[in-house]
């Protein structure tokens, strides 16, 4: 498709409502009879991963083949959220919500729903709570407890055109600044009163970042977008740029015309090809629309975007780091000050921001900052979006006002733990976060109460874990990240994780010391006062938070040697259960050591915990699963 | 290895095209990545001489991250992701499975030189953990016991490319 481009605001709204037009369908309930059809397929990295692109192509294939291909529209979009039931596709105008749906399916979704006017059952999500299908996403609880803004076009328009987006209102925030020619620092007070906190981790108030950066004068400035999601479990970002990116090009020039920068990069993860593909795409087709490069919309102000792309290092995520990196160096952070705001990119003035800050600009534009700012709590306006993971029973993609309770998300939304197991922890921040246990679950999440409890926001991934999860092994899990990202220019960051990683893994194998405890405690405060840049300060923060609410099974694995939950190899023994053994030999016959004894048909066996080497060969041979470790 | 010409060619084209702008050896690495497979020194020490910048400092940035490689790479890359969904989920029992079926540890590559084991960041596709990639495609919701048979597969593909090779010469 080529775009013409456009020289004015009103080229712009006409755009709009010719492609309006076509996607009204998807918006609202159409009353009238419409005998045409838009099917949406999920092309996130989800989706993507369970072969939502065959489903996409065979559509596109039979729909051809018996020609209903002017009849019915097959769509690329973002992502709905709702990973767990991948691959999905929507069909407007009726809104149905098909999940887990296979290629084979295509046949019947044609025959039946297409030709028909019925609904595949099959293919309907059933809700576990009431044992009901459900048609539509707004019959869902998943959906119904979220308040969509930075995902607002995720799942309902095509990222790779343009025009999907115009027609959303999208460049309606950049034109009026244009045409008006409006006074830069009037959009910076605007986005300060709209109370928007940066997304990214630290929850730095966006307007007053824009400010700084103005007030440095310079011939060069920049403007940046930090799409290096390097934390662990946390996938907002990539959505949003490959379902909306355009949301965060639009922000960007916005940004520059305020903060007087004519160009940007955008420093994405190269292990995001397809959030890299779609960007490219975007930019292009904004270019040829005259949306980015020199004059936009016929005005005076021209602005440039670039991508950059990571190479795998966690630390980039570092405001100081990302810009070396965008620089072509070695990702390693330097001491703040002087601020990016002052003294960046090639030592010009340079403004950094966050993906989901971004995606959230052109909406306050266009609402207005009372809108946003009367969304989520004093603290913390507006929304945030969530990865949410782990033993959970719907992960996804989620968006919540700031301000609802743990308790909403993990139950309501999350439709609770995993075969019903307990809940123990959420993990929130990643690697500098920490674990928020059961007991605090009535939290109402924003950025104040998460660091009151010793967790941050961070960027927003959200690890459930259970019974079966131990804290233990995960603040080992996480100190093992940290040591093995660190850059090692700073001492405590590259010496003190590695000692705290050591001082764990000693504990997990049960030859841990009290007095470790305390050694580890100390260090970790050591390690926060005197690292260099973000990831040292905040790398002990899960053993931190993990000693502070789970203290007592540091304390099993030392004192006991035990591992409540389970998960610590060393600690544990296999064991055969004396009721379910009947006594076929066959674990005696496997074992490599002879550490099973025990007569045939003369139950049960026994395993001598002396000489067993914990190889476990002999449980999965067990033809009654009589043997487990514990 | 010694550059033969067409590397050079494939060089000089990379650097052409990005020696311009400002700051570009990430990207001209990238893609010098993309055409060998991997960065031996003596593309290295090209693409310094080439861009006028020390080799040390080449070579500093290829061992600063982690998308880079100096030794070659297997037919297929696996990676398993160790993102914290997906070790929740099970991602170490999965990696030791394969370290056990194709016996080498992360960040070797089996004497076949068939696959190459890395232990990854997330992918963020956690709503399938825990996730294995090989290659471009991803294999999601694994278990330890499903690992021989996955493997078994790229074993078999490459089998049957390697006997047409053979047969058409």
């Amino acid at each position: 498709m080529k775009y013409a481009p456009l020289k004015s605001i009103n080229d712009l709204n006409k755009v709009k409502n010719q492609t309006l037009k076509s996607i009204e369908m998807r918006l609202t309930d159409v009353e009238k009879e419409i005998d045409k059809y838009h099917i949406l397929v999920c092309a996130g990295t989800g989706c993507t991963s369970s072969k939502s692109n065959v489903v996409r192509n065979r559509l596109i294939q039979e729909l051809k083949k018996r020609g209903l291909s002017d009849k019915v529209k097959v769509f690329k979009t973002g992502c709905f959220g709702f990973c767990k039931l991948g691959p999905i596709i929507v069909i407007h105008p009726d809104h149905t919500f098909y999940c887990k749906v296979d290629p084979e399916d295509v046949d019947e979704i044609i025959d039946k729903h297409i030709s028909k006017g019925k609904v595949v059952e099959k293919l309907l999500y059933r809700s576990p709570k009431d044992n009901m299908l459900k048609k539509r996403m707004d019959e869902m609880d998943f959906f119904n407890h979220q308040k969509r803004i930075a995902l607002r076009n995720c799942g309902v328009i095509d990222p790779e055109d343009i025009n999907e987006y115009i027609a959303m209102d999208g460049y309606k925030a950049l034109a009026n600044i244009l045409t008006e020619n409006k006074n830069p620092e009037d959009i910076i007070e605007e986005v300060k009163k709209s109370g928007l906190r940066g997304r990214g981790g630290g929850g730095f108030p966006t307007g007053k970042k824009w400010e700084y950066a103005k007030s440095y004068e310079n011939d060069k400035k920049f403007v940046l977008c930090n799409a290096d999601e390097g934390d662990p479990g946390a996938f907002m970002d990539r959505s949003i740029l490959e379902g909306d990116p355009h949301s965060v090009i639009e922000a960007m020039i916005i940004a520059g015309y305020s903060i007087n920068a004519q160009q940007g990069y955008i420093y994405v993860r190269a292990e995001y090809p397809i959030a890299v593909d779609r960007l490219e795409i975007a930019i292009k087709q904004a270019k040829e629309s005259g949306l980015l490069g020199e004059n936009i919309l016929g005005s005076s102000f021209s602005f440039n975007l670039d991508l950059r792309l990571g190479a795998g290092a966690f630390v980039c995520g570092e405001e100081t780091a990302l810009i070396h990196s965008v620089m072509g160096l070695r990702g390693e952070p330097h001491p703040r000050p002087p601020f990016p705001a002052e003294a960046g990119l090639w030592e010009k003035p340079t403004l950094n921001n966050n993906v989901e800050t971004y995606a959230n600009i052109p909406i306050i534009l266009n609402k207005g900052s009372d809108w946003y700012s009367n969304i989520g709590t004093e603290d913390s306006s507006g929304t945030k979006v969530f990865a949410l993971a782990g033993q959970i029973n719907n992960t996804g993609l989620i968006e919540v006002p700031m301000g609802t309770s743990l308790k909403t998300i993990v139950y309501d939304i999350g439709g609770g733990i995993n075969d019903n197991k307990e809940f123990k922890a959420v993990q929130t921040g990643g690697p500098s976060g920490g674990c928020i246990p059961k007991s605090l679950i009535n939290t109402k999440i924003d950025f104040k109460s998460l660091t009151d409890i010793g967790s941050m926001m961070g960027s927003g991934g959200m690890i459930v874990m259970d019974e079966t999860d131990c804290m233990v092994d995960i603040a080992r899990f996480y100190l093992e990240f940290a040591q093995d990202e660190s850059c090692g220019k700073c001492t405590p960051c590259r010496v003190g994780t590695k000692k705290l990683l050591e001082i764990l893994e000693k504990i997990t194998k049960g030859k841990g010391s009290m007095k470790d405890l305390e050694i580890l405690k100390n260090l970790c405060y050591d390690i926060k006062d005197s690292s260099l840049c973000g990831l040292g300060q905040t790398a002990p923060n899960p053993i931190l938070s993990t000693l502070h609410y789970f203290e007592d099974e540091y304390i099993s694995h030392i004192k006991d040697e035990k591992c409540p939950a389970g998960v610590c190899n060393d600690l544990l023994k296999v064991v055969i259960s004396d009721e379910k053994c009947v006594a076929c030999g066959i674990c005696a016959r496997v074992c490599p050591v002879n550490a099973i004894t025990g007569e045939t048909k003369k139950p049960p066996y026994k395993i001598h915990q002396d000489v067993c080497i914990k190889c476990g060969a002999c449980i999965p041979k067990c033809p009654v699963d009589a043997i487990y470790k514990r | 290895m010694e550059l033969k010409e067409e590397d050079i060619k494939v060089l000089d084209e990379i650097i052409s095209k990005y020696e311009t702008e400002q700051g570009m050896l990430i990207r001209i690495l990238q893609k010098s990545q993309k055409h060998f497979g991997y960065l031996p020194l003596e593309v290295q020490s090209y693409i310094s001489e080439k861009l006028n910048i020390p080799i040390s400092k080449v070579n500093g940035v290829v061992t600063f991250y982690s998308l880079f490689s100096e030794k070659p790479r297997g037919k297929y890359t696996i990676g398993v992701c160790l993102g914290t969904a997906c070790y929740v989920k099970g991602a170490q029992e999965v990696l030791d499975a394969i370290k056990d079926e194709l016996q080498i540890n992360v960040d070797e590559t089996t004497m076949d030189g068939l696959f190459t084991l890395k232990a990854t960041r997330c992918i963020g596709a956690c709503g399938l953990a825990p996730v294995v990639t090989i290659n471009d495609e991803v294999h999601g919701r694994l278990t330890p016991s499903d690992i021989p048979s996955i493997l078994y597969k790229y074993i078999k593909t490459h089998k049957k490319s390697d006997l047409e090779t053979t047969e058409v010469k």
